[in-house]
């Protein structure tokens, strides 16, 4: 056994116990941050601030819905919003948080591209960030469907369709996953769980591992320069604070990012109080009926662009532009083939590629946003051709890139 | 080398238990996603087929599904072509478009269109005909039709009678 002494104060009993000394340097004070960085690199913290939110704002939402076909549109829309205290903002939060959530994985993903923060050892980090846009992608579907409106009933029953895989005709796939012939009782309660326990879990999971993928290679900067952490940080603890280039994650880098974090929270608690509705769809304030499609179907406004490849084509080929859109962004460190790890102003072609594929995506969305008539159609298909041929132009504009 | 050789067989051994457990294990999980036998038992309709109005859609309710059923008009029925005649459900001397009302893309409900006698699926832009055969993609195929036997002057859904078995076999419907 281990040799323990009497404890000289309360926290020479825990370090004793847990060696939270050790444990604080590792996590925090000797967690080496570069300084040549600016507001972008904030986006995760925001991204954990806005997880924490939606984490709080679902376990009291979770106090008064009722997972129950029959039950379900009134406990969200009369229990929740009218009877119960300040039920209104737990919902508004929840909302308004799922969405903006998406904005800033966008801008944390496009951050990434633009400085390559995907190379050079940065690989897993980029893996277990794109596995977290799935996983919450999932979540965000999931969660749309509890509410069980018009909006709710419609995308369930669209995107569970797409499990069976056009041609290949999976009907007993699609009929697996309601528990159904069509979304009902099963569906809803199943997806509930989805949503409240075994999504939020892998999410939990991965946010560990994103972070750890982290600890090996550091956070990039803005120049994509190779710093010798080991040497840096020496110095700083040497005494030469102006000289190193790193700083302290606690609280050094800390304080920076909760400047931006509290800047961001003015914006997002502006929208929870007082522009909301852009989070809530009217179509969903109608309860689900099987029996009447709503007039347009169109899924919130971060899955757009994905659903407008899917889109302008027949469903075979609908399903495999869809299914290459999801997968794609996956093999990002592998497809640019360059040993270039620097912003990509500095980068020749791939700074066009970029501000291509940003350009496409948000034609993308607006289009999807669109119903599919006259000359949206057309430039949907343009924009989703645009977007294949993109990825596919990648590897070979990458590969005759001079070496900065 | 004694001890080494046990704990492989201590490590096999174990790897076999752990291995029996999760094939039942997911034996169990994919058996309790499967829909209920309630669900499954109350998936019959019977329609009365006297009742309808010509040239007028009716949507009746199947397995929690919209049906589309449009009886003919004589004019439909004079200029009807085979691919159409051959999805032709016929009770008695009446004439019917008999579908299930998803649009096959993605599964919306079309609008039926009576003046110009035609489906437009709003979610993905699909059209269908009267005799509900696809006019624009992305519909990869005519509406699916459902399970049906004829009893006299009425129309069992879920069940497949001769006729529907026939339309299935030719690859009429899926």
């Amino acid at each position: 056994m281990a040799h323990f002494t009497k404890a000289t104060s309360v926290k020479d009993w825990l370090n004793q116990r847990l060696a939270v000394e050790k444990v604080e340097k590792v996590m925090a004070s000797e967690y080496w941050i570069p300084k040549n960085i600016n507001f972008l690199w904030a986006m995760g913290m925001i991204l954990a601030i806005t997880f924490a939110l939606l984490l709080v704002s679902g376990i009291f939402l979770l106090m008064y819905y009722q997972p129950d076909v029959k039950d379900a549109f009134y406990s969200v829309n009369y229990t929740i919003m009218r009877d119960v205290d300040f039920g209104w903002l737990w919902r508004n939060i929840h909302g308004v948080a799922a969405s903006v959530v998406f904005l800033i994985i966008y801008i944390h993903m496009f951050t990434g591209i633009y400085y390559g923060s995907y190379k050079k050892g940065r690989e897993m980090i980029w893996i277990s960030g794109m596995l977290l846009f799935v996983t919450f992608s999932a979540e965000a579907f999931s969660g749309y469907m509890l509410p069980w409106g018009q909006m709710s009933y419609w995308a369930g029953m669209v995107i569970t369709n797409i499990f069976s895989l056009g041609g290949l005709h999976f009907d007993g796939l699609v009929e697996w996953i309601r528990g159904d012939y069509v979304p009902a009782q099963a569906f809803l309660t199943r997806f509930f769980m989805l949503h409240i326990l075994l999504l939020p879990l892998a999410i939990l999971g991965l946010i560990g591992l994103h972070f750890a993928a982290l600890r090996i290679p550091h956070v990039n900067n803005q120049d994509g320069e190779e710093i010798d952490f080991e040497a840096e940080s020496k110095k700083y603890l040497a005494g030469d604070k102006v000289g190193s280039k790193v700083m302290r994650f606690g609280n050094d880098f800390l304080s920076k990012d909760l400047m931006v974090v509290g800047i961001y929270l003015v914006f997002f608690f502006y929208l929870v109080f007082f522009n909301y509705g852009f989070a809530l769809d009217p179509v969903n304030f109608d309860p689900a009926d099987g029996l009447k499609t709503p007039a347009h179907i169109y899924p919130e406004w971060y899955f757009l662009w994905s659903y407008e490849i899917l889109r302008p084509f027949s469903v075979n080929i609908g399903l495999m532009a869809f299914g290459f859109a999801q997968v794609i962004f996956m093999l990002l460190p592998w497809l640019d083939r360059s040993p270039n790890a620097v912003p990509a102003s500095r980068r020749g072609a791939f700074k066009f590629w970029y501000w291509l594929l940003l350009i496409d995506m948000i034609v993308l969305t607006a289009m999807g946003k669109l119903p599919p008539e006259g000359v949206f159609s057309t430039i949907g298909l343009v924009a989703a051709l645009g977007f294949i041929i993109l990825w596919i132009a990648l590897p070979f504009i990458t590969m005759n890139e001079k070496k900065v | 080398m004694h001890n080494s050789s046990r704990r492989g067989f201590m490590g096999k051994a174990f790897g076999a238990v752990a291995g029996v457990g999760v094939v039942g294990s997911l034996v169990a999980m994919k058996k309790t996603w499967d829909p209920l036998p309630s669900v499954k038992a109350a998936g019959f309709t019977t329609l009365d087929m006297t009742i309808y109005p010509e040239g007028e859609l009716i949507t009746e309710k199947w397995r929690g599904k919209p049906i589309f059923v449009l009886k003919k008009t004589a004019a439909m029925i004079a200029k009807q072509t085979e691919s159409q005649k051959a999805r032709d459900v016929v009770v008695g001397d009446s004439h019917f478009m008999l579908a299930i009302g998803l649009c096959t893309h993605l599964g919306c409900i079309p609008s039926y269109n009576a003046a110009e006698e035609s489906f437009l699926c709003a979610c993905h832009g699909g059209m269908f005909n009267w005799a509900g055969e696809v006019t624009k993609v992305p519909p990869p195929r005519a509406f699916d039709i459902p399970p049906f036997k004829i009893e006299g002057t009425k129309l069992v859904l879920g069940e497949a009678g001769p006729e529907y078995t026939a339309m299935k076999d030719s690859g009429i419907t899926l």
